[in-house]
């Protein structure tokens, strides 16, 4: 039986994993490598790695990260953030990325994951979007750099492009639950799992095991995403795993 | 030495990270007389089907067949497997190699597609590349066109019906799935594969 995914991300600057809440008030949280190690061998199903940095220079840092992290890890490994050309996205591929998650480059030129999906397949192409909820019937508008941007697009409309372009998964960010640990976004989720025939990854406020039930049974996920909870040793990962497999949901455990 | 075959579709990193993990000598080729003369090979592929008459416009295609004549073992990766059958959905009218008999075809409309994450085989134990692997194990998946059961069939698995996620007949060996992203599991499949 196809399981769902657990998938740990570290959030990178400078070459270092930190952790903000709400986008903002960045703490330090270790080597990406060690930490990606360390998700692995406690049950991960995949690590995804997002460059926040807001500066380039700290950005330049990104290709080579990307090799340290890649180089003892043998599961899927993604890597987003601040990738804006089919060039920049050979480079991390070449440093050891499975796959590739573009969110505002998309946005500004959605030709951009036809480009990458042509040369290393539509399975390699996230498109990552975050969410913010607004009034009225739109429900949810996507947001680009970083969070910053509002774009105008609605969620559901823009995630069903992104899979027409050939998107292999959409990452789908709320930006009202992030790093609070509140619980997923389920609406959110759910709409977009509907609207969509690719895996949706969930990702924003995942807290306790409620949490991560909720986002696969009434939120339809395909996997859930989360960072905090699990770099400062809030919950063990394998523990969480074992939970939701207790709890009916099926789990890549043991493994 | 493994020729992992280069015919320029997806990404070998991984899998050359991970044949290295496993102490094999390998090296990326996209050369007919290094292929012909390989002690082994890979041909890996995450690509549309259609990606391997790259093979046959390099002669790659021909150099697989005179290792494989020689009895070299062969391993199939994704696409690289599914190519091992007469033919695919995804690109009617484009011949695979023909070794084993049937063709790829769509996963059900009412199921998500691509099939992607960790999925469990059910595995035949006289398969020499599941030497030590049992039934139930979790592998990495991730394609949008699978291929049927067959004789050769070492390894299934479930997603809207079986499909072949392993196959297996003489030299010729071959994963739906990526070993080289599915852990420890994985690993020891690729170590079989190199061992023998």
């Amino acid at each position: 039986m196809l399981t769902k995914r657990i998938i740990a991300c570290l959030d990178v600057t400078g070459g270092r994993v930190v952790k903000g809440v709400q986008f903002q008030q960045l703490r330090d949280a270790g080597d990406p490598g060690e930490l990606a190690a360390a998700h692995s061998a406690a049950g991960a199903d995949e690590v995804v790695l997002l460059d926040i940095s807001a500066s380039h220079e700290k950005r330049a840092t990104l290709v080579d990260t990307v090799r340290r992290t890649a180089k003892q890890l043998f599961i899927p490994f993604t890597v987003g953030g601040g990738i804006r050309t089919l060039d920049e996205a050979i480079a991390v591929f070449d440093a050891g990325a499975d796959k590739i998650s573009i969110n505002s480059a998309a946005l500004a030129d959605p030709s951009l994951i036809t480009r990458i999906g042509d040369r290393y397949g539509s399975q390699a192409v996230i498109v990552a979007i975050d969410a913010k909820r607004v009034g009225g019937a739109a429900g949810f508008e996507a947001y680009s750099g970083g969070g910053r941007n509002p774009t105008g697009r609605g969620v559901v409309e823009w995630a069903r492009e992104a899979e027409k372009r050939g998107a292999g998964e959409i990452l789908l960010t709320s930006m009202d639950r992030d790093g609070t640990g509140a619980g997923f976004d389920c609406d959110l989720t759910c709409v977009i799992s509907e609207a969509v025939r690719i895996p949706v990854i969930a990702s924003g406020g995942g807290g306790d095991t409620q949490s991560f039930i909720d986002v696969f049974q009434r939120g339809q996920a395909d996997a859930a995403l989360a960072a905090s909870i699990f770099h400062f040793g809030l919950r063990h990962l394998a523990d969480l795993k074992q939970e939701l497999q207790t709890a009916g949901i099926p789990m890549r455990w043991p493994c | 030495m493994i020729a992992v075959v280069d015919y320029r579709a997806g990404n070998l990193t991984s899998v050359m990270k991970a044949l290295d993990h496993v102490g094999a000598e390998a090296a990326v080729s996209d050369d007919p007389d290094v292929v012909a003369k390989a002690d082994k090979i890979i041909l890996p592929g995450v690509g549309h089907f259609s990606s391997t008459t790259t093979l046959e416009r390099a002669g790659l295609r021909a150099a697989i067949q005179r290792a494989v004549e020689r009895g070299a073992p062969f391993l199939g990766i994704c696409v690289g497997m599914q190519w091992m059958f007469e033919s695919s959905e995804e690109a009617p009218g484009v011949p695979g190699l023909g070794w084993l008999p049937g063709e790829c075809g769509r996963f059900p409309k009412d199921l998500k597609s691509p099939h992607v994450g960790w999925n469990s085989l059910a595995c035949d134990h006289r398969s020499r590349l599941f030497r030590g692997i049992p039934s139930g194990s979790f592998v990495y998946f991730t394609h949008s066109y699978r291929a049927p059961v067959v004789g050769a069939t070492v390894a299934r698995c479930e997603y809207g019906g079986e499909f072949s996620a392993a196959v297996e007949e003489g030299q010729l060996f071959g994963v739906q799935f990526h070993p080289e992203k599915s852990g420890a599991v994985g690993l020891k499949i690729l170590e079989s594969f190199c061992g023998l």
